[in-house]
């Protein structure tokens, strides 16, 4: 129930970078602390440049067989690249950037290719 | 697992849900345990899997019962392909809504953990397809799939005992598969949060011949067999044998069945064979023991009833063949549907699918009588002891099918095997009959005797029988002077009888001829005495006459004398002197 923030918040023109689908279940400690630290790191590291779908798979049950779902709170980044899921509330940031692909530190993305 | 005598049964049963699988609701006496978890483990290719679809489906068809198969190995396709070909079309159950099929891919590489999580998608996902449909049963094929994809074990194992809790609230009955570990039941101790119910299957490889066997480890709050059961996967699903009957309390039939051969029948106090009971016919190799047992299927079938015949040799043509030149004709009563001669090599298949096949067809063809010739072929596809729990297993069954049942057993005399019979499968049998080789001089004979027969008085005698184009006839008891003799000797015997009694007989001709003799002569001795007698009588007769004639005359002169004379004066002793002279 809390934050179905479903922010296309940054009106950016081009399409977002960035498509995160973060599937949760109400508003299980696990949920609330993925969607808190989702969105800490799209403001951090990915400003302007994503789009996160917050379900509620309470919600929409058909959902879950439909995305495979099994471990809940899952993200499912669709692009850019290979489509990845993390399974759990997020709170190993190191870990989630490394999935999402982005390099941790502010100053260059030339750290990796 | 103490049986509760009938007087404690007013306590309520544990509520099962029958799961139409052949034989595994005998053994579980009812089916699994309603509305909770069964965990069924066992090694790779024990059909598992499709025990699982088997449940589902029968539940579905036969129970009305929806069910939800949630599969973490294969796709639903892949699914509905393998049972496909045990007529289970789960695509139009999916149509119907009877069943949903939900594959679950756990995929390690895809998968990075990032905190904490628990399983409430699994439990959303099955939760909404549960509810979708009205399910009633649940599959989890095989839940440990998840132990591959989700490294962190102990949010795993909370989570999946949560799910068999949540389930167990929910009221579906579950089963669930697991792989069988090492040492354990199934490789991840998933026994530990299934308590209510496992069933073990277990592959066995023994001289080659695969057997699958099914046991109930555990059955909470039920009485079941405790003992392996072996199954099979046959075209019509799983089949599981609950064989040996648990208890001997079968009726029984006061009926009489005849061996189809009138001799023997007469060595039977009443006649025959009870029906139901079953005989067995022990011989060594050529003593006519099939001839025997096709006497019997054709007088069966003569009588209008339906008989079943197996036979592990010959094809049915062959023994067709065969029985016709012994004027047996069965082809007319297979023509006519009344017969029919299954064939087929004992080795085709593990014993326990032999006994499958005997219990599909007869329950199929509804016999009135069953020939299995000869069972000790069996032997060659099981060592002694599985053999023989096969065949108490099916003597138990014919014989709560009440069915008479006549099997023929080859014995190797030489060899160590005749013991089979005489110690495994003879106590089971209601009557036993024994053909065997008299071996006299130069030459083998066939004789038959009755080693027992319950409930009947019987012969006690070794018959001597002849096979011939019109079928099996048994020989009068020929007795010699030292017991009874077969053969030739049989034949030298009848002959040396023939001859004394010709003998005997001319002497009485010989005799009767003397008599005859002795008559005549007396009669002739008669005849000569008569006529002795006669002439004698005549002479005497002569005599009398001539005396009386002289008398006569002499008188008649006395008047003429008299006459001529009268008597004045003279001499009366003159005149009839005068007279005679004259």
């Amino acid at each position: 129930m809390d934050p179905i923030t479903d922010p296309s918040a940054w009106p950016e023109p081009a399409a977002p970078e960035y498509v995160l689908h973060l599937y949760i279940t109400g508003a299980t400690p696990n949920s609330t602390r993925a969607v808190h630290n989702i969105k800490a790191i799209c403001e951090e590291f990915l400003q302007g440049r994503y789009e996160l779908l917050i379900v509620d798979i309470y919600q929409q049950p058909e959902l879950a067989q439909r995305e495979d779902l099994i471990g809940v709170p899952t993200l499912i980044k669709r692009s850019p690249g290979l489509v990845r899921r993390l399974v759990g509330d997020l709170s190993d940031r190191d870990r989630v950037l490394k999935a999402l692909g982005i390099t941790p530190s502010a100053d260059g993305p030339t750290r990796y290719e | 697992m103490t049986e509760l005598s009938p007087a404690a049964h007013v306590l309520p049963q544990l509520p099962k849900a029958p799961t139409g699988i052949d034989g595994l609701d005998e053994i579980t006496e009812g089916g699994l345990p309603l509305g909770r978890p069964t965990l069924i483990c066992g090694s790779a290719g024990c059909g598992k899997t499709l025990m699982g679809v088997e449940f589902l489906v029968r539940g579905i068809l036969e129970f009305n019962e929806p069910g939800v198969l949630m599969a973490f190995e294969e796709t639903g396709d892949e699914l509905a392909a393998n049972v496909a070909s045990l007529g289970f079309d789960l695509k139009d159950l999916q149509e119907r809504k009877l069943l949903r099929l939900d594959h679950v891919h756990v995929d390690r590489s895809e998968i990075e953990e990032t905190g904490e999580y628990d399983l409430d998608g699994l439990f959303i996902r099955l939760g909404y397809a549960i509810d979708s449909i009205g399910a009633k049963r649940v599959v989890l094929d095989t839940i440990e799939a998840l132990f591959s994809g989700f490294p962190n074990q102990g949010v795993l194992r909370s989570e999946i005992r949560r799910l068999f809790r949540w389930l167990k609230d929910k009221g579906v009955t579950t089963v669930i598969t697991a792989e069988r570990g090492d040492g354990t039941l199934t490789r991840q101790g998933l026994e530990e949060y299934v308590s209510d119910c496992v069933i073990l299957l277990d592959n066995r490889v023994i001289d080659q011949i695969t057997t699958r066997r099914l046991r109930i480890v555990k059955y909470r709050g039920s009485t079941h067999g405790t003992n392996e059961y072996p199954y099979l996967i046959t075209e019509d699903g799983i089949s599981v044998l609950p064989v040996t009957s648990l208890q001997l309390d079968h009726g029984v039939s006061d009926d009489i069945d005849s061996s189809g051969i009138m001799a023997l029948d007469e060595m039977f106090g009443r006649r025959g064979f009870y029906h139901g009971s079953s005989v067995l016919i022990t011989g060594t190799a050529g003593t006519a023991k099939t001839t025997l047992a096709a006497a019997f299927a054709e007088k069966t079938c003569l009588e209008g009833h339906r008989c079943l015949m197996f036979v592990f040799e010959e094809s049915p043509q062959q023994l067709i063949r065969n029985m016709r030149s012994v004027g047996i004709d069965l082809g007319r009563f297979v023509a006519q549907g009344l017969l029919r001669i299954e064939a087929s090599r004992p080795t085709l298949n593990g014993l326990e699918r032999h006994l499958v096949t005997i219990h599909k067809l007869v329950k199929e063809f509804d016999p009135y009588a069953v020939v299995i010739d000869p069972i000790t072929n069996l032997i060659s596809v099981g060592n002694l002891s599985e053999v023989r729990s096969m065949l108490t297993r099916l003597i138990d069954f014919l014989k709560v099918s009440n069915i008479t049942a006549l099997f023929t057993a080859l014995v190797n005399t030489g060899m160590g095997r005749s013991e089979m019979t005489e110690e495994g499968v003879s106590s089971l049998v209601d009557t036993w009959i024994s053909v065997r080789d008299l071996e006299g001089i130069g030459e083998r004979n066939r004789g038959l005797s009755i080693l027992k027969s319950r409930g009947m008085a019987h012969s006690n005698q070794v018959r001597e029988f002849i096979v011939t184009s019109r079928g099996i006839e048994l020989l009068d008891v020929v007795l010699g002077p030292t017991g009874i003799v077969t053969g030739a000797s049989r034949l030298t015997q009848q002959l040396a009888e023939h001859a004394e009694a010709l003998a005997a007989q001319q002497e009485a001709d010989r005799r009767d001829r003397e008599l005859e003799r002795r008559r005549r002569m007396l009669e002739a001795n008669i005849a000569n005495l008569r006529t002795e007698f006669e002439s004698v009588e005549e002479e005497l007769r002569q005599i009398s006459s001539n005396e009386q004639s002289r008398q006569q005359t002499l008188a008649s002169g006395h008047q003429r004398i008299t006459a001529a004379n009268p008597p004045k004066a003279g001499a009366p002793g003159s005149a009839p002197t005068t007279e005679s002279g004259q």
